[in-house]
């Protein structure tokens, strides 16, 4: 029994701050996929497909970016009085800046655009509208200039929630320049 | 907590069920919301609405620089798109820059330095920053009317179009969050203004050098001045320089240092990329060597050409990822990715020729060595 005690405190002390990590890991991750939900994020990186009520994101492929084998080779035609376009499924997007492809934020190591990022950087991306935070830009009608309001807090519990998403293989294609 | 405490007594006692969990509710809500953390409001720095105000000039309507400001030029300096530049540092009197630290000079608060951007002898912007009482930069932009008589803040979002380029393309005022974006990628939100670039051994390869503008600003003068404290002497006895094999070599890791270096560096947040293009004045060898001579690329950007698979290739700089990142003006694979809107032809050469030339000099070694 005394030789057992040292070691019945320690599982006392550390049992009860385990627990709670868990618990705000999982909090976190449950916050991050509220704000994921409500902030429009399906509306572009999910791709859209027909469902019985109408165009609906295919969550079987969940933030996925645009299809691979969706092949977009040209930005829209347009007419005055429009300036931009998007394709069915919701991930193409046609406008003065050429096309852009919404980007598969999943967990894929090899096609997940945030294989390479770390919190901060993701941070810092949607702070600064750049790649990494400080690359390229973000191309429309990703509205970070929106989301660079949110705190701290809240963009580290979507970070958390975008690396645990189930991941889906899709390479997502460079974007097109605008016409010359 | 005797809320809780209390509450909880009543659901053992079985009493008042409904009653009780609607109060435990109401005080678990109350407990919630008094815990949720304040949207963190960003500090009110609202920049002067005019140049004239930063107090840059002694005379507005002359335009005559105040006398107490130093004018410096850095030995590497930042690729512009040609733009020439004019730089000034104030301290406060009385201050001094803490260079304890070589690798990140501490400013004193008050701190203000500005840089002018003219095209063609018309002056189009002038950037500010001036370092506030709680520790933070206060950056901003002033566009010069095209008569050169009036300067306006320029919006946070920054502002294209602001002069002609060749190629239909026209220089763009920053915005605060791109001057961020480069500002604070390393060790120190001041850039241009530190130990290398400030060594009284300038590089007379170095891209685009600048004639140092009286009082000829450098590591001797502030120390000699009581402007810099700090500084290990060793610096002063030798002063620093990238360590190269050749004058070719030497300028080309000066320029990346005064090009790349803000956001490739060991210390920003690009750090777990593995490419670090900034001196460093403490460190025996050189780490752009190091993580770019032979070591592959990371991840290939957008239009970047599959062939590619080194950052540098000795002897094949058309194969070379850097190469190809500074070659081009495409939004997705340029770079530096902002500030500049024209490719500097000066520095592709330079870091041609240093490629070919490292793999040149392997060549001889190789031959050297079979003989």
């Amino acid at each position: 029994m005394h030789r057992a005690l040292p070691l019945m405190v320690t599982i006392a002390l550390l049992v009860p701050s385990a627990v709670p990590a868990q618990d705000s890991a999982g909090a976190q991750v449950k916050r991050g996929e509220y704000l994921v939900s409500i902030a429009g994020c399906h509306d572009c990186h999910t791709p859209w497909t027909s469902g019985s009520a109408g165009p609906e994101p295919d969550m079987k492929r969940a933030l996925s970016g645009h299809p691979q084998d969706l092949t977009i080779s040209a930005p829209a035609t347009l007419s005055q009085p429009w300036s931009g376009a998007m394709n069915p499924t919701s991930t193409a997007w046609s406008g003065s800046w050429g096309v852009s492809f919404s980007a598969n934020l999943t967990s894929d190591p090899e096609t997940g655009v945030l294989r390479d990022f770390t919190e901060q950087q993701f941070i810092q991306t949607i702070r600064t509208g750049r790649h990494q935070g400080q690359g390229r830009p973000i191309l429309p009608p990703m509205p970070w200039p929106a989301y660079a309001n949110m705190t701290d807090d809240d963009l580290k519990a979507v970070f958390a929630y975008l690396r645990q998403v189930p991941p889906v293989k899709n390479m997502v294609p460079d974007p097109l320049p605008p016409k010359q | 907590m005797a809320k809780v405490i209390v509450t909880a007594q009543r659901l053992r006692s079985g009493r008042s069920h409904r009653l009780v969990a609607m109060r435990a509710t109401l005080v678990l809500t109350f407990g919630v919301l008094t815990h949720v953390p304040a949207i963190p409001q960003p500090a009110m720095m609202t920049p002067p609405s005019t140049l004239r105000e930063t107090g840059l000039y002694a005379n507005f309507g002359t335009l005559d620089v105040d006398p107490a400001h130093l004018a410096f030029a850095p030995q590497y300096p930042l690729w512009s798109d040609g733009a020439a530049k004019r730089r000034w540092i104030s301290l406060p009197p009385g201050t001094a820059i803490d260079g304890s630290n070589p690798e990140a000079w501490i400013f004193p608060v008050g701190t203000r330095f500005w840089k002018e951007f003219s095209f063609n002898g018309q002056r189009v912007e002038t950037r500010y920053l001036e370092r506030k009482p709680d520790g933070q930069w206060l950056y901003a932009a002033y566009a010069w009317s095209a008569d050169g008589r009036e300067t306006q803040l320029v919006s946070a979002r920054g502002k294209r179009g602001a002069y002609p380029l060749a190629g239909g393309r026209s220089h763009t005022i920053p915005g605060v969050a791109d001057c961020k974006a480069c500002h604070q990628g390393g060790p120190s939100e001041v850039l241009g203004f530190g130990t290398l670039q400030l060594s009284p051994e300038r590089d007379p390869g170095a891209p685009h050098a600048e004639l140092q503008p009286e009082p000829h600003v450098d590591l001797r003068y502030l120390v000699d001045r009581g402007l810099l404290v700090g500084l290990p002497k060793a610096l002063l006895e030798a002063p620093p320089r990238t360590v190269a094999a050749t004058a070719t070599e030497r300028a080309a890791l000066g320029y990346m240092h005064g090009n790349c270096g803000h956001c490739h560096n060991e210390r920003g947040s690009l750090q777990n990329i593995g490419l670090f293009l900034r001196h460093s004045v403490t460190n025996a060898g050189e780490p752009a060597i190091a993580s770019t001579i032979g070591q592959p690329v990371k991840k290939q950007a957008p239009g970047q050409s599959p062939d590619a698979v080194l950052r540098v290739e000795p002897g094949h700089p058309d194969r070379s990822g850097v190469m190809q990142r500074i070659s081009s003006r495409s939004p997705a694979l340029q770079m530096p990715p902002l500030g500049t809107e024209l490719i500097d032809d000066e520095a592709v050469r330079l870091l041609n020729r240093w490629i070919a030339e490292r793999g040149a000099s392997i060549q001889q070694a190789s031959a050297n060595e079979g003989r």
